[in-house]
Protein backbone atom coordinates (compact mmCIF):
# COMPACT_ATOMS: atom_id res chain seq x y z
CA UNK A 1 0.00 0.00 0.00
CA UNK A 2 1.38 3.36 -1.00
CA UNK A 3 -0.30 6.76 -1.02
CA UNK A 4 0.70 10.01 -2.68
CA UNK A 5 1.62 12.77 -0.25
CA UNK A 6 0.95 16.42 -0.98
CA UNK A 7 1.82 19.70 0.74
CA UNK A 8 -1.27 21.77 1.54
CA UNK A 9 -0.01 24.30 4.06
CA UNK A 10 3.17 26.29 4.74
CA UNK A 11 4.36 28.31 7.71
CA UNK A 12 7.69 29.99 8.41
CA UNK A 13 9.48 32.06 11.02
CA UNK A 14 12.71 33.02 9.30
CA UNK A 15 15.41 35.59 10.07
CA UNK A 16 14.51 37.30 6.78
CA UNK A 17 10.74 37.07 7.04
CA UNK A 18 8.01 35.92 9.41
CA UNK A 19 5.03 34.51 7.52
CA UNK A 20 4.92 33.29 3.92
CA UNK A 21 4.34 36.64 2.11
CA UNK A 22 7.32 38.36 3.77
CA UNK A 23 9.53 35.30 3.41
CA UNK A 24 8.66 34.89 -0.28
CA UNK A 25 9.45 38.53 -0.89
CA UNK A 26 12.78 38.16 0.95
CA UNK A 27 13.96 35.09 -0.96
CA UNK A 28 12.87 36.57 -4.29
CA UNK A 29 14.84 39.73 -3.61
CA UNK A 30 17.86 38.24 -1.86
CA UNK A 31 17.20 39.96 1.46
CA UNK A 32 19.58 39.01 4.25
CA UNK A 33 18.32 38.38 7.77
CA UNK A 34 21.77 38.45 9.37
CA UNK A 35 22.41 41.13 11.99
CA UNK A 36 25.19 42.26 14.30
CA UNK A 37 24.38 41.14 17.87
CA UNK A 38 25.93 43.55 20.43
CA UNK A 39 25.53 40.95 23.19
CA UNK A 40 27.90 38.64 21.31
CA UNK A 41 30.57 41.32 21.22
CA UNK A 42 30.15 41.73 24.97
CA UNK A 43 30.47 37.95 25.41
CA UNK A 44 33.75 38.01 23.44
CA UNK A 45 32.46 35.62 20.81
CA UNK A 46 34.55 35.43 17.65
CA UNK A 47 31.36 35.46 15.61
CA UNK A 48 29.16 38.43 16.48
CA UNK A 49 26.47 38.09 13.83
CA UNK A 50 23.39 35.87 13.69
CA UNK A 51 20.06 35.36 11.99
CA UNK A 52 17.21 36.14 14.35
CA UNK A 53 13.58 36.32 13.27
CA UNK A 54 11.62 39.48 13.92
CA UNK A 55 9.39 37.72 16.42
CA UNK A 56 7.29 39.34 19.14
CA UNK A 57 5.37 37.34 21.74
CA UNK A 58 2.27 39.25 20.75
CA UNK A 59 2.28 37.39 17.42
CA UNK A 60 1.04 34.34 19.33
CA UNK A 61 -1.90 36.15 20.88
CA UNK A 62 -4.54 34.65 18.63
CA UNK A 63 -2.72 31.33 18.26
CA UNK A 64 -2.79 29.90 21.78
CA UNK A 65 -4.95 30.74 24.78
CA UNK A 66 -4.01 33.71 26.94
CA UNK A 67 -3.43 31.41 29.89
CA UNK A 68 -1.09 29.27 27.80
CA UNK A 69 0.79 32.30 26.46
CA UNK A 70 1.19 33.61 30.02
CA UNK A 71 4.24 31.79 31.34
CA UNK A 72 5.51 30.62 27.95
CA UNK A 73 9.18 31.61 27.81
CA UNK A 74 10.73 29.11 25.40
CA UNK A 75 11.46 30.84 22.11
CA UNK A 76 12.07 27.62 20.17
CA UNK A 77 8.61 26.47 21.18
CA UNK A 78 7.15 29.86 20.30
CA UNK A 79 8.67 29.87 16.79
CA UNK A 80 7.42 26.33 16.25
CA UNK A 81 3.88 27.14 17.36
CA UNK A 82 3.77 30.15 15.03
CA UNK A 83 5.06 28.24 11.98
CA UNK A 84 2.95 25.12 12.60
CA UNK A 85 -0.30 26.97 13.24
CA UNK A 86 0.29 29.25 10.25
CA UNK A 87 0.73 26.13 8.09
CA UNK A 88 -2.42 24.63 9.60
CA UNK A 89 -4.47 27.76 8.84
CA UNK A 90 -2.86 28.07 5.40
CA UNK A 91 -4.19 24.58 4.70
CA UNK A 92 -7.68 25.91 5.41
CA UNK A 93 -8.19 24.62 8.95
CA UNK A 94 -9.51 26.40 12.04
CA UNK A 95 -7.00 26.35 14.91
CA UNK A 96 -9.41 24.99 17.47
CA UNK A 97 -11.86 22.12 17.11
CA UNK A 98 -13.70 20.41 19.93
CA UNK A 99 -12.87 16.86 18.80
CA UNK A 100 -9.62 14.90 18.58
CA UNK A 101 -8.34 14.46 15.01
CA UNK A 102 -7.31 10.81 15.10
CA UNK A 103 -6.15 10.76 11.47
CA UNK A 104 -3.73 13.70 11.94
CA UNK A 105 -0.35 13.55 13.69
CA UNK A 106 2.73 15.70 14.18
CA UNK A 107 6.47 15.22 13.74
CA UNK A 108 8.23 18.37 14.86
CA UNK A 109 11.94 18.50 15.52
CA UNK A 110 14.27 20.48 17.74
CA UNK A 111 17.87 20.20 18.88
CA UNK A 112 18.05 21.46 22.46
CA UNK A 113 15.29 22.35 24.87
CA UNK A 114 15.26 26.04 25.65
CA UNK A 115 18.32 26.79 27.76
CA UNK A 116 16.93 30.16 28.88
CA UNK A 117 14.14 28.24 30.59
CA UNK A 118 16.60 25.63 31.86
CA UNK A 119 18.78 28.43 33.22
CA UNK A 120 15.88 29.82 35.24
CA UNK A 121 15.31 26.36 36.68
CA UNK A 122 18.99 25.91 37.50
CA UNK A 123 19.23 29.31 39.18
CA UNK A 124 16.12 28.74 41.31
CA UNK A 125 17.01 25.21 42.33
CA UNK A 126 20.60 26.15 43.23
CA UNK A 127 19.23 29.00 45.35
CA UNK A 128 17.08 26.40 47.20
CA UNK A 129 13.94 27.96 45.73
CA UNK A 130 12.64 25.01 43.70
CA UNK A 131 9.28 25.65 45.34
CA UNK A 132 8.96 28.80 43.22
CA UNK A 133 9.49 27.13 39.85
CA UNK A 134 5.79 26.64 39.19
CA UNK A 135 3.99 24.39 36.76
CA UNK A 136 5.31 25.68 33.45
CA UNK A 137 8.97 24.66 33.57
CA UNK A 138 8.80 20.95 32.82
CA UNK A 139 6.63 21.33 29.72
CA UNK A 140 9.13 23.82 28.28
CA UNK A 141 12.36 22.01 29.04
CA UNK A 142 11.20 18.62 27.82
CA UNK A 143 12.33 18.05 24.24
CA UNK A 144 8.77 17.17 23.26
CA UNK A 145 7.50 20.54 24.54
CA UNK A 146 7.15 21.77 20.98
CA UNK A 147 5.02 18.81 19.82
CA UNK A 148 2.98 18.95 23.04
CA UNK A 149 2.03 22.58 22.43
CA UNK A 150 1.23 22.10 18.73
CA UNK A 151 -0.71 18.86 19.00
CA UNK A 152 -2.59 20.03 22.09
CA UNK A 153 -3.73 23.23 20.47
CA UNK A 154 -4.83 21.52 17.26
CA UNK A 155 -6.26 18.41 18.92
CA UNK A 156 -4.06 15.99 16.96
CA UNK A 157 -4.54 12.34 17.84
CA UNK A 158 -2.23 10.36 15.55
CA UNK A 159 1.54 9.89 16.04
CA UNK A 160 3.06 12.81 17.98
CA UNK A 161 6.84 12.65 17.68
CA UNK A 162 9.65 15.06 18.51
CA UNK A 163 12.62 14.12 16.34
CA UNK A 164 16.20 15.25 16.65
CA UNK A 165 18.99 14.68 14.14
CA UNK A 166 21.15 17.80 14.50
CA UNK A 167 21.17 19.82 11.27
CA UNK A 168 19.24 17.09 9.44
CA UNK A 169 16.30 17.41 11.85
CA UNK A 170 13.98 19.49 9.66
CA UNK A 171 14.19 17.42 6.50
CA UNK A 172 13.97 14.28 8.62
CA UNK A 173 10.72 15.49 10.27
CA UNK A 174 9.16 16.10 6.87
CA UNK A 175 10.39 12.72 5.63
CA UNK A 176 8.93 10.92 8.66
CA UNK A 177 5.53 12.55 8.20
CA UNK A 178 5.65 11.67 4.51
CA UNK A 179 6.35 8.02 5.30
CA UNK A 180 3.47 7.72 7.78
CA UNK A 181 1.04 9.00 5.16
CA UNK A 182 2.60 7.07 2.30
CA UNK A 183 2.23 3.79 4.18
CA UNK A 184 -1.29 4.53 5.40
CA UNK A 185 -0.56 5.13 9.07
CA UNK A 186 -1.91 8.69 9.01
CA UNK A 187 -3.97 10.83 6.65
CA UNK A 188 -2.43 14.13 7.56
CA UNK A 189 0.73 15.24 9.41
CA UNK A 190 1.88 18.61 10.70
CA UNK A 191 5.66 18.49 10.23
CA UNK A 192 8.60 20.80 10.64
CA UNK A 193 11.20 21.93 13.13
CA UNK A 194 12.34 24.88 15.16
CA UNK A 195 15.54 26.25 16.63
CA UNK A 196 16.35 29.01 19.06
CA UNK A 197 20.10 29.52 19.19
CA UNK A 198 20.71 30.99 22.62
CA UNK A 199 24.07 32.28 23.84
CA UNK A 200 25.10 28.90 25.27
CA UNK A 201 24.53 26.91 22.09
CA UNK A 202 26.13 29.74 20.11
CA UNK A 203 29.15 29.71 22.43
CA UNK A 204 29.66 26.00 21.87
CA UNK A 205 29.86 26.44 18.11
CA UNK A 206 31.98 29.57 18.47
CA UNK A 207 34.52 27.58 20.47
CA UNK A 208 34.70 24.96 17.69
CA UNK A 209 35.95 27.73 15.36
CA UNK A 210 33.39 26.83 12.72
CA UNK A 211 31.62 30.21 12.71
CA UNK A 212 32.10 33.24 10.48
CA UNK A 213 34.31 35.83 12.20
CA UNK A 214 35.67 38.19 9.53
CA UNK A 215 32.43 39.94 8.64
CA UNK A 216 31.22 41.16 12.04
CA UNK A 217 31.17 44.71 10.66
CA UNK A 218 29.26 43.64 7.52
CA UNK A 219 26.59 41.25 8.81
CA UNK A 220 24.70 40.98 5.50
CA UNK A 221 27.85 39.61 3.85
CA UNK A 222 28.84 37.22 6.63
CA UNK A 223 27.17 34.07 5.30
CA UNK A 224 29.02 33.10 2.10
CA UNK A 225 28.32 29.51 1.06
CA UNK A 226 30.46 28.13 -1.80
CA UNK A 227 32.67 31.22 -1.94
CA UNK A 228 36.43 31.34 -1.65
CA UNK A 229 36.05 33.77 1.24
CA UNK A 230 33.63 31.49 3.12
CA UNK A 231 35.02 31.41 6.63
CA UNK A 232 32.45 29.53 8.66
CA UNK A 233 28.72 29.52 9.15
CA UNK A 234 26.43 32.09 10.74
CA UNK A 235 23.99 30.61 13.27
CA UNK A 236 20.31 31.34 12.72
CA UNK A 237 17.06 30.77 14.56
CA UNK A 238 13.52 30.14 13.39
CA UNK A 239 11.06 27.49 12.35
CA UNK A 240 9.45 26.04 9.25
CA UNK A 241 6.34 23.89 8.94
CA UNK A 242 4.29 21.94 6.41
CA UNK A 243 0.90 20.34 6.45
CA UNK A 244 1.29 17.06 4.56
CA UNK A 245 -1.79 15.15 3.41
CA UNK A 246 -2.76 11.96 1.73
CA UNK A 247 -3.69 13.10 -1.80
CA UNK A 248 -7.22 11.62 -1.71
CA UNK A 249 -7.85 13.12 1.72
CA UNK A 250 -6.71 16.53 0.45
CA UNK A 251 -8.80 16.30 -2.73
CA UNK A 252 -11.91 15.24 -0.79
CA UNK A 253 -11.78 18.35 1.36
CA UNK A 254 -10.95 20.56 -1.62
CA UNK A 255 -7.55 21.62 -0.29
CA UNK A 256 -5.17 23.82 -2.26
CA UNK A 257 -2.09 21.79 -3.17
CA UNK A 258 1.30 23.52 -3.23
CA UNK A 259 3.45 20.57 -4.30
CA UNK A 260 4.01 16.86 -3.83
CA UNK A 261 6.62 15.05 -1.76
CA UNK A 262 7.74 12.38 -4.21
CA UNK A 263 10.27 10.65 -2.03
CA UNK A 264 13.07 10.88 0.44
CA UNK A 265 15.48 9.13 2.72
CA UNK A 266 17.18 9.52 6.05
CA UNK A 267 20.29 7.52 6.93
CA UNK A 268 23.75 7.66 8.42
CA UNK A 269 27.23 6.93 7.19
CA UNK A 270 27.79 5.17 10.50
CA UNK A 271 30.81 7.37 11.23
CA UNK A 272 32.89 5.10 9.00
CA UNK A 273 34.75 5.75 5.72
CA UNK A 274 35.65 9.32 6.59
CA UNK A 275 32.46 9.99 8.51
CA UNK A 276 32.95 11.23 12.09
CA UNK A 277 30.91 12.93 14.79
CA UNK A 278 31.25 16.19 12.87
CA UNK A 279 32.04 15.20 9.27
CA UNK A 280 29.79 13.34 6.84
CA UNK A 281 30.84 10.16 5.13
CA UNK A 282 30.50 10.63 1.38
CA UNK A 283 29.23 7.06 1.05
CA UNK A 284 26.33 7.83 3.43
CA UNK A 285 25.47 11.12 1.73
CA UNK A 286 25.53 9.65 -1.77
CA UNK A 287 23.43 6.69 -0.67
CA UNK A 288 20.87 9.00 0.98
CA UNK A 289 20.49 11.12 -2.18
CA UNK A 290 20.27 8.07 -4.44
CA UNK A 291 17.73 6.33 -2.18
CA UNK A 292 15.59 9.49 -2.29
CA UNK A 293 15.64 9.53 -6.08
CA UNK A 294 14.73 5.83 -6.20
CA UNK A 295 11.95 6.33 -3.63
CA UNK A 296 10.58 9.18 -5.74
CA UNK A 297 10.62 7.03 -8.87
CA UNK A 298 12.39 9.71 -10.89
CA UNK A 299 15.73 9.93 -12.64
CA UNK A 300 18.56 12.19 -11.44
CA UNK A 301 18.19 14.00 -14.76
CA UNK A 302 14.72 15.22 -13.67
CA UNK A 303 16.11 17.40 -10.88
CA UNK A 304 15.93 21.10 -11.73
CA UNK A 305 17.29 22.53 -8.51
CA UNK A 306 19.46 21.31 -5.66
CA UNK A 307 18.71 23.09 -2.40
CA UNK A 308 21.92 22.22 -0.65
CA UNK A 309 23.02 22.04 2.95
CA UNK A 310 25.99 24.30 2.01
CA UNK A 311 26.77 26.09 5.26
CA UNK A 312 29.80 28.19 4.17
CA UNK A 313 32.53 25.99 5.63
CA UNK A 314 35.23 23.95 3.93
CA UNK A 315 32.65 21.14 3.73
CA UNK A 316 30.83 22.92 0.86
CA UNK A 317 33.24 21.58 -1.73
CA UNK A 318 32.90 18.02 -0.46
CA UNK A 319 29.12 18.38 -0.50
CA UNK A 320 29.09 19.49 -4.14
CA UNK A 321 31.43 16.62 -4.99
CA UNK A 322 28.96 14.25 -3.30
CA UNK A 323 26.04 15.69 -5.26
CA UNK A 324 27.88 15.26 -8.58
CA UNK A 325 28.72 11.66 -7.66
CA UNK A 326 25.19 10.90 -6.47
CA UNK A 327 23.44 12.48 -9.48
CA UNK A 328 26.12 11.50 -12.00
CA UNK A 329 25.74 14.99 -13.41
CA UNK A 330 28.50 17.54 -13.75
CA UNK A 331 29.40 20.88 -15.32
CA UNK A 332 26.73 22.44 -17.53
CA UNK A 333 24.64 19.30 -17.08
CA UNK A 334 24.46 19.90 -13.32
CA UNK A 335 21.19 21.30 -11.91
CA UNK A 336 20.94 24.80 -10.45
CA UNK A 337 22.26 24.91 -6.88
CA UNK A 338 21.41 27.37 -4.15
CA UNK A 339 21.86 27.78 -0.44
CA UNK A 340 19.29 29.74 1.53
CA UNK A 341 21.93 29.99 4.26
CA UNK A 342 23.48 32.85 2.28
CA UNK A 343 20.49 34.93 3.43
CA UNK A 344 19.48 33.49 6.80
CA UNK A 345 22.53 31.64 8.08
CA UNK A 346 22.43 28.10 9.35
CA UNK A 347 19.29 27.54 11.40
CA UNK A 348 20.58 24.16 12.67
CA UNK A 349 17.58 21.93 13.38
CA UNK A 350 15.26 24.45 11.71
CA UNK A 351 17.45 24.68 8.59
CA UNK A 352 15.79 21.79 6.76
CA UNK A 353 12.23 22.91 7.36
CA UNK A 354 12.80 26.59 6.50
CA UNK A 355 14.79 25.63 3.40
CA UNK A 356 12.10 23.13 2.40
CA UNK A 357 9.48 25.90 2.64
CA UNK A 358 11.72 27.93 0.31
CA UNK A 359 11.97 24.92 -2.03
CA UNK A 360 8.18 24.66 -2.27
CA UNK A 361 7.85 28.40 -2.94
CA UNK A 362 10.45 28.15 -5.73
CA UNK A 363 8.43 25.31 -7.29
CA UNK A 364 5.15 27.18 -6.92
CA UNK A 365 6.47 30.50 -8.27
CA UNK A 366 8.98 29.07 -10.77
CA UNK A 367 12.25 30.63 -9.70
CA UNK A 368 15.58 29.75 -8.14
CA UNK A 369 16.58 32.22 -5.44
CA UNK A 370 19.99 33.86 -5.54
CA UNK A 371 23.06 32.75 -3.67
CA UNK A 372 23.76 36.15 -2.20
CA UNK A 373 27.37 37.04 -1.34
CA UNK A 374 28.72 34.65 -3.97
CA UNK A 375 31.10 37.24 -5.39
CA UNK A 376 34.08 34.91 -5.39
CA UNK A 377 32.86 31.37 -6.05
CA UNK A 378 35.30 28.63 -5.09
CA UNK A 379 36.89 27.56 -8.41
CA UNK A 380 36.91 23.92 -7.33
CA UNK A 381 33.13 24.11 -6.85
CA UNK A 382 32.67 25.94 -10.16
CA UNK A 383 34.62 23.17 -11.90
CA UNK A 384 32.02 20.69 -10.68
CA UNK A 385 28.83 22.70 -11.18
CA UNK A 386 29.70 24.68 -14.28
CA UNK A 387 29.61 28.47 -14.30
CA UNK A 388 25.90 28.89 -14.99
CA UNK A 389 24.39 26.78 -12.24
CA UNK A 390 25.19 28.93 -9.22
CA UNK A 391 22.71 31.81 -9.52
CA UNK A 392 23.85 35.09 -7.98
CA UNK A 393 20.59 36.78 -8.90
CA UNK A 394 17.11 35.28 -9.01
CA UNK A 395 16.61 32.96 -11.99
CA UNK A 396 13.08 32.82 -13.40
CA UNK A 397 12.69 29.35 -14.79
CA UNK A 398 10.21 26.52 -14.55
CA UNK A 399 11.15 24.51 -11.47
CA UNK A 400 9.47 21.11 -11.40
CA UNK A 401 11.64 19.00 -9.13
CA UNK A 402 13.83 20.06 -6.19
CA UNK A 403 16.22 17.87 -4.24
CA UNK A 404 16.55 19.22 -0.68
CA UNK A 405 19.14 17.71 1.62
CA UNK A 406 20.68 18.40 5.01
CA UNK A 407 23.54 16.71 6.83
CA UNK A 408 24.16 16.79 10.56
CA UNK A 409 26.52 16.01 13.42
CA UNK A 410 26.59 12.31 14.12
CA UNK A 411 26.97 11.65 10.36
CA UNK A 412 23.20 11.76 9.81
CA UNK A 413 21.66 12.66 6.46
CA UNK A 414 18.18 13.50 5.22
CA UNK A 415 17.01 14.18 1.68
CA UNK A 416 13.65 15.01 0.11
CA UNK A 417 12.47 15.06 -3.49
CA UNK A 418 9.71 17.66 -3.88
CA UNK A 419 7.89 18.23 -7.16
CA UNK A 420 5.06 20.15 -8.74
CA UNK A 421 1.78 18.38 -8.22
CA UNK A 422 0.61 16.86 -11.48
CA UNK A 423 -2.75 15.09 -11.35
CA UNK B 1 -6.91 43.01 55.58
CA UNK B 2 -10.60 42.12 55.45
CA UNK B 3 -12.17 39.40 53.29
CA UNK B 4 -13.51 41.83 50.69
CA UNK B 5 -10.06 43.35 50.16
CA UNK B 6 -8.45 39.92 49.95
CA UNK B 7 -11.08 38.83 47.41
CA UNK B 8 -10.49 41.83 45.18
CA UNK B 9 -6.72 41.27 45.27
CA UNK B 10 -7.22 37.56 44.67
CA UNK B 11 -8.92 38.43 41.38
CA UNK B 12 -5.63 39.89 40.16
CA UNK B 13 -3.75 36.76 41.22
CA UNK B 14 -6.23 34.50 39.41
CA UNK B 15 -6.50 36.62 36.25
CA UNK B 16 -3.61 35.11 34.23
CA UNK B 17 -4.92 31.59 34.79
CA UNK B 18 -8.51 31.83 33.57
CA UNK B 19 -9.87 32.54 30.11
CA UNK B 20 -13.27 33.49 31.51
CA UNK B 21 -12.74 37.11 32.55
CA UNK B 22 -16.48 37.70 32.96
CA UNK B 23 -16.78 34.86 35.46
CA UNK B 24 -13.67 36.19 37.21
CA UNK B 25 -15.24 39.62 37.66
CA UNK B 26 -18.28 38.08 39.32
CA UNK B 27 -16.53 35.64 41.68
CA UNK B 28 -17.81 35.12 45.19
CA UNK B 29 -16.70 32.93 48.08
CA UNK B 30 -18.41 29.86 46.55
CA UNK B 31 -16.69 30.11 43.14
CA UNK B 32 -14.74 26.89 42.42
CA UNK B 33 -11.38 27.52 40.78
CA UNK B 34 -11.43 24.43 38.58
CA UNK B 35 -15.15 23.88 37.92
CA UNK B 36 -16.27 27.49 37.57
CA UNK B 37 -13.19 29.41 36.47
CA UNK B 38 -11.96 26.42 34.39
CA UNK B 39 -8.43 26.82 35.73
CA UNK B 40 -6.09 23.97 34.79
CA UNK B 41 -5.43 22.01 37.96
CA UNK B 42 -1.66 22.15 37.32
CA UNK B 43 -1.89 25.96 37.55
CA UNK B 44 -3.09 25.83 41.19
CA UNK B 45 0.60 25.57 42.04
CA UNK B 46 1.31 28.80 40.18
CA UNK B 47 -1.59 30.54 41.92
CA UNK B 48 -0.16 29.55 45.29
CA UNK B 49 3.30 30.82 44.30
CA UNK B 50 1.80 34.11 43.10
CA UNK B 51 -0.35 34.45 46.24
CA UNK B 52 2.69 33.86 48.43
CA UNK B 53 4.50 36.68 46.71
CA UNK B 54 1.45 38.97 46.51
CA UNK B 55 0.69 38.73 50.27
CA UNK B 56 4.24 38.00 51.43
CA UNK B 57 3.18 34.79 53.17
CA UNK B 58 4.13 31.12 53.04
CA UNK B 59 1.51 28.56 52.17
CA UNK B 60 2.45 25.03 53.20
CA UNK B 61 1.39 21.83 51.41
CA UNK B 62 -1.48 21.07 53.77
CA UNK B 63 -2.96 24.55 53.45
CA UNK B 64 -2.46 24.56 49.66
CA UNK B 65 -4.55 21.42 49.28
CA UNK B 66 -7.55 23.26 50.72
CA UNK B 67 -7.40 26.10 48.19
CA UNK B 68 -9.93 24.84 45.66
CA UNK B 69 -12.54 27.58 45.95
CA UNK B 70 -12.41 31.33 46.51
CA UNK B 71 -13.70 31.11 50.09
CA UNK B 72 -11.03 28.57 51.04
CA UNK B 73 -8.34 30.71 49.45
CA UNK B 74 -9.47 33.72 51.48
CA UNK B 75 -9.54 31.57 54.66
CA UNK B 76 -5.95 30.46 54.15
CA UNK B 77 -4.63 33.87 53.13
CA UNK B 78 -6.37 35.65 55.96
CA UNK B 79 -5.15 33.03 58.46
CA UNK B 80 -1.55 33.51 57.30
CA UNK B 81 -1.86 37.31 57.32
CA UNK B 82 -3.42 37.39 60.78
CA UNK B 83 -2.10 34.29 62.52
CA UNK B 84 -3.55 35.20 65.92
CA UNK B 85 -7.14 35.73 64.74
Amino acid sequence: MSNRVVITGLGVVSPNGVGIPDFLNAIQNGISGIQFIPEYEDLKFNCQVAGQPNFEWDQLRNYITETSLYGLKGKGIAYGIKAALDAWMDAGNPIYREETLWETGCVFGSSVADTDVIKTAITRVDARESKKLGSRVVEQIMNSGITAYISGRLGLGNKIINNSAACATGTQAIFMGYEYIKYGMAKRMVVGSSEYVDRYVFGGFDSMRVLSRKFNDRPGQASRPMSLSAGGFVPGSGAGAFVLEDLDFALRRGATIYAEVLGGSTNSGGQRNGGTMTAPSSAGVIRCIQESIADAGISAADIDLVSGHLTATIADKLEIQNWTDALKRKGDNFPLVNSLKSMIGHCLSAAGSIEAVAAVLQIKHNFAHANINLEDPNPEILALTGANNLPVTKVDREINVVAKANFGFGDVNSCLIISKYNN
Amino acid sequence: MDRTTILSELKKVLAPYTEDKEMLNGINENTDLIKDLKINSANLVDIIIDAESQYNIEIDFDAAEKMYNVGNCIDIISEKLNPTV
